[in-house]
């Protein structure tokens, strides 16, 4: 396991930008009226956001980002770092930090790119953020996070569609002495096509035949540049890896479990999430859930949960923080973080 | 780990299902309430009170609920 400390780094405010569309699972007419209340229940997702035709995620992540370092009044020729974590970037090639360095008017002293990275995105970029930091005396960074999953998945599959919603986030981090943070993070390549978009990438070029329309079980209707998932594989990875990776976390570098305030999960499945709190024996009130208004956004999932549930905490006083985020890849990690009285900008509506 | 008792929390799992119409040799991929929905409940059920991690394939390669009964077991 890829359990590791980075020094001298401290957290230091974060924002969220939703679209304002919404969309309610109770008039998803895919799924008839004892399902959709079953899933409602179950899966815990009622409302979604969707992104209107023209905005990407690095849009919203604009809209955070701006925010943001208004809040913190950071001078923007002092952030040296830009990571985008997305899956849906704005072109294939360039990559769209570039593109989000020349819109946040950030100077040319600053390293940018991309990683392509889903449920696991913001735990993965916190570290690699705070791990390029940590050599950075007085260095700051952005950490921009999110995902218009609602553009990759077809409307007449139920595997999905009820599912996804979009959202973009910044973080922003610094160079601070005597804060450190603790990762875990994992990957098992075995089960690579669990989540996956089988077409559209170098692998499997885009053709006439990508478009063609398949009947798959459940009468689910996609095509190969949908966005497939298997709903009981990831399931099942999840009761299987989460709960061992925080504890081992929490283990490896002698943190009490009762000393964490909140375990701030990926958003994916209410019944998932509950399932791997059970077994973390982690009371309900340290787990904050945002699904039911704002579905799942992919990446965006930990922070957006942050700022619409912890706002007043995390400006007001000291917390102690687990983040987990796992899925596509399959890729999954924790960090342990404390936060004391950081910006935290209101939720953003685009 | 007995068969009633399994039988009992399998039942439980079910909201539109009266629980005493679900018995050992229930085909339980037949009822009208089964599908994917139900299928993360009853591995959701297994997992938190048997401690056992069931598949799709599993749920699929059993047809009654004493043959998943089984599978569970010998896991």
């Amino acid at each position: 396991m890829a359990v590791f400390t980075v020094p001298n780094i401290k957290l230091s405010g974060i924002s969220s930008c939703v679209p304002k569309q919404i969309q309610d699972n109770k008039n998803f007419s895919l799924l008839s009226e004892n399902e959709r209340e079953l899933f409602i229940k179950t899966v815990g997702i009622r409302f979604r956001r969707v992104a209107e035709e023209g905005v990407t995620a690095s849009d919203l992540c604009v809209a955070a980002a701006e925010k943001l370092v208004t809040d913190l009044n950071w001078s923007r020729d002092e952030i040296k770092i830009l990571v985008f974590i997305t899956q849906t970037p704005d072109y294939l090639i360039p990559n769209t930090s570039s593109i989000l360095q020349e819109k946040l008017k950030l100077s040319k002293s600053c390293m940018a790119f991309d990683v392509n990275l889903g449920c696991s995105g913001y735990v993965y970029g916190l570290s690699l953020v705070s791990s390029l930091l940590q050599n950075m005396i007085g260095g700051k960074a952005l950490l921009l996070v999110g995902d218009i999953s609602t553009r990759t998945i077809s409307m007449q599959d139920k595997s999905t569609a009820p599912l996804f919603s979009d959202a973009g986030t910044a973080t922003a981090l610094e160079f601070s002495l005597n804060h450190n943070i603790h990762f875990n993070l994992q990957t098992d390549g075995k089960e690579f096509d669990d989540i996956i978009i089988p077409d559209g990438g170098y692998r499997n070029p885009v053709s006439t035949k990508s478009f063609e329309v398949k009947k798959y079980d459940g009468g689910n209707l996609r095509n190969n540049l949908d966005m497939k998932l298997d709903g009981l594989k990831i399931f099942n990875f999840a009761l299987r890896e989460v709960a061992p990776n925080i504890n081992a976390l929490l283990k490896e570098k002698g943190i009490e479990k009762s000393t964490v305030d909140f375990f701030v999960f990926h958003q994916a499945n209410l019944l998932m999430l509950e399932s791997v709190r059970k077994k973390l024996q982690v009371e309900a009130e340290k787990v904050p859930y945002c699904l039911y208004d704002y579905g799942n956004t992919s990446s965006a999932t930990v922070p957006l949960t942050m700022v619409v549930k912890l706002r007043e905490l995390l400006i007001s006083q000291k917390l102690n923080l687990l983040l987990s985020g796992f899925g596509v890849g399959l890729s999954w990690g924790s960090v342990y973080i404390e936060t004391e009285k950081i910006i935290c900008s209101e939720l953003i509506e685009l | 780990m007995q068969l009633e008792d399994f039988i009992q929390k399998f039942a439980e799992c079910f909201h539109q299902t009266e629980p005493s119409s679900i018995q050992a040799n229930t085909r339980y991929r037949e009822l009208e309430e089964w599908g994917s929905m139900m299928a993360l409940i009853v591995i959701a059920m297994i997992d938190a009170d048997f401690g056992k991690t069931v598949t799709a394939e599993d749920l699929k390669s059993a047809n009654t609920v004493a043959e998943l009964f089984e599978v569970v077991k010998n896991k």
